[in-house]
């Protein structure tokens, strides 16, 4: 691990992945408060892990398999009451494609 | 009426005597809450009608004697679903959700005829250590109104040590449970990673989170375990392994127990108090019989490093469905689908949780993974190692639950990275899924300090025999909040 600086065009892009963004004044203190966590994240690089398997999970259980059986436990309309908005039984979304901004 | 001078067998004996009735009980535990709410914001819905209804259908099926819960008002975190009723995991994101269906712990308790009396505040999605990242506004410690109550489960653990209730469900990815179990002067349980089945809880980190309990004594602590413990075909993660009776080996008798006391969970950082406090503990657990050794866990400290790593990546992935398409929060004037995605979070979340979504995507994306995800999973390993060697010798782990007690409110919330070292004791728990609890051991400054304890694998019978038998020797638990402090 690597001695990282975070830049503001770091930050911007991670938010980009993350499909959030950030104010230029909020940008900068974020930028500085996500430094400081990588830098406490960075005495990592204390540890020996030559050889070390990693650890995703610690439970017990294996290859869970359960018989695949159609139930009717949940109505449309009841899902739906939670969408923001719905119409003729489907959830309503803006254009995926904004036609009035140029190519 | 609180709930301060009673516990769960006394008030089943007085439901099932018909001295009181559920109806009864329920409107005094309303009338209580709504008094108390003023000071502490534990809740950020109280059930009222549907709670009252639900006491009603009780009574008139009559109390179960053989039922502990039966007719007993229970507290229930916020991001634990419960069907019909706003379930907002402390975010705008879901400030109008209501869930479809129930938690298996929430159906677990209803399917005890326990009374769903309200869901409790908490940190934003679970990410923060003194609740104040709650989108509902910050709840105050029972003792002191000044002070934070711990977090993420800071409303679970405020409600039972102010008298609200008996019992909250609170959950715990990185300390959520024991934390503010420690700064309220309760006993708060995380069980065995697997031991409570996760299905309905509001996801964090999936390798971290499990759902525990809060009560004011070991006792009321072990019967909700039983309960809300078991399989689960609906959480793949969740043990198949036979849910023992936790109430079963509350003894008193502690002879003959080994307990290892971490010299690095006295070291750096613990303030003199808390060290003093814990070390009087042992005195007290040698004096029953137990044997107390000083062992080694030498990679503990790096686990608030590799825990902000590994429970960020976690939350980013985690996270990525709110969305604002199918429910919780839409923006309003979205240019198109993509736009609708970034206002939508960007406007839904709080600043912790844009931090930590921010830490995941960044530990994940491509050129860092190797250096931060993997490295962290490494160190995860070496961490559960350490517990792994202990316990080959050990029956339990004892030391402090957190290095100092509750401070102000609003002390560290623009200082993250100080923020995150008050889980310091608790994270490395989590990351080899161990059952930990914390329990009152003694007060500094007017405020509790408490003591964790850590069993192995689906040990938590040995935490609960010695939690009892120091219980009943200190009898900490009849100390009441008075605000202002305890002398």
């Amino acid at each position: 691990m690597a001695e990282t600086e975070l830049t503001q065009d770091d930050v911007k892009h991670v938010a980009q992945l993350a499909m959030l963004t950030f104010e230029e004044q909020k940008l900068e203190h974020f930028t500085t408060q996500l430094d400081d966590i990588l830098n406490l994240v960075e005495t990592l690089n204390e540890v020996d892990t030559t050889d070390v398997p990693a650890t995703f999970t610690v439970t017990e259980n294996v290859n869970v398999l359960r018989t695949d059986t159609a139930n009717n436990t949940h109505q449309g309309s009841e899902l739906l009451a939670n969408a923001p908005e719905a119409e003729n039984g489907l959830i309503k979304v803006p254009a995926i494609i904004d036609e009035s901004e140029e190519a | 009426m609180n709930y301060f001078e009673t516990d769960l067998t006394q008030l089943h004996d007085q439901l099932v005597n018909k001295e009181i009735s559920s109806v009864e009980l329920t409107q005094a535990t309303l009338a209580n809450i709504k008094k108390t709410e003023t000071n502490v914001n534990a809740f950020i819905t109280v059930n009222d009608d549907a709670a009252l209804a639900q006491a009603k259908a009780v009574d008139d099926k009559g109390i179960d004697a053989t039922n502990l819960f039966s007719g007993i008002p229970i507290a229930i975190k916020d991001n634990i679903l419960t069907k019909d009723i706003l379930t907002t995991a402390g975010s705008k994101m879901l400030s109008n959700f209501k869930p479809v269906f129930d938690a298996t712990a929430t159906e677990k308790l209803y399917g005890q005829d326990a009374i769903m009396i309200g869901k409790t505040n908490m940190d934003e999605f679970a990410m923060g250590s003194t609740t104040e990242t709650s989108y509902f506004n910050a709840t105050k410690n029972a003792w002191d109104y000044t002070k934070v109550p711990g977090g993420s489960s800071g409303g679970s653990a405020s409600a039972v040590a102010s008298g609200e209730v008996l019992a909250a469900l609170g959950t715990d990815t990185g300390g959520s449970i024991r934390q503010p179990a420690a700064f309220n002067g309760i006993v708060g349980l995380k069980p065995t990673y697997g031991r409570v089945s996760r299905w309905g809880l509001i996801a964090f980190g999936s390798s971290l989170d499990q759902i525990g309990q809060f009560t004011r004594t070991v006792r009321d602590n072990a019967a909700v375990l039983n309960i809300i413990a078991g399989h689960d075909q609906r959480d793949q993660t969740s043990s198949q392994r036979e849910v023992p009776d936790y109430t079963a080996n509350l003894t008193g008798d502690i002879k003959g127990m080994k307990i290892a006391l971490p010299k690095e969970y006295l070291g750096e950082g613990i303030s003199k108090e808390v060290k003093e406090t814990i070390l009087n503990a042992a005195k007290q657990f040698e004096a029953m019989g137990a044997t107390v050794e000083e062992v080694s866990l030498p990679h503990s400290k790096y686990g608030v490093a590799a825990y902000y790593i590994i429970a960020s990546s976690e939350a980013s992935s985690n996270l990525q469905r709110f969305d604002g398409i199918r429910y919780g929060y839409r923006a309003k004037d979205a240019k198109n689908l993509n736009d609708l995605y970034v206002k939508s979070r960007t406007e839904g979340f709080g600043d912790e949780v844009k931090r930590r979504i921010m830490l995941g995507t960044f530990s994940l994306s491509a050129g860092s993974y190797d250096a931060f995800f993997k490295k962290a999973a490494q160190v995860r390993t070496l961490i559960v190692q350490d517990f792994q060697r202990v316990f080959e010798k050990y029956d339990l782990i004892m030391g402090p639950t957190t290095p100092t007690v509750a401070f102000n409110l609003g002390a560290k919330v623009e200082d993250p990275a100080e923020m995150y070292m008050n889980d310091v004791l608790t994270i490395p728990v989590n990351f080899a899924g161990l059952p930990g609890m914390s329990i009152n051991a003694g007060f500094s400054e007017g405020l509790p300090v408490g003591m964790h304890l850590i069993a192995k694998h689906f040990d938590e019978a040995s935490i609960y025999k010695a939690a009892y038998a120091f219980e009943q020797a200190t009898q900490l638990f009849k100390q009441i909040p008075q605000v202002g402090g305890q002398k």
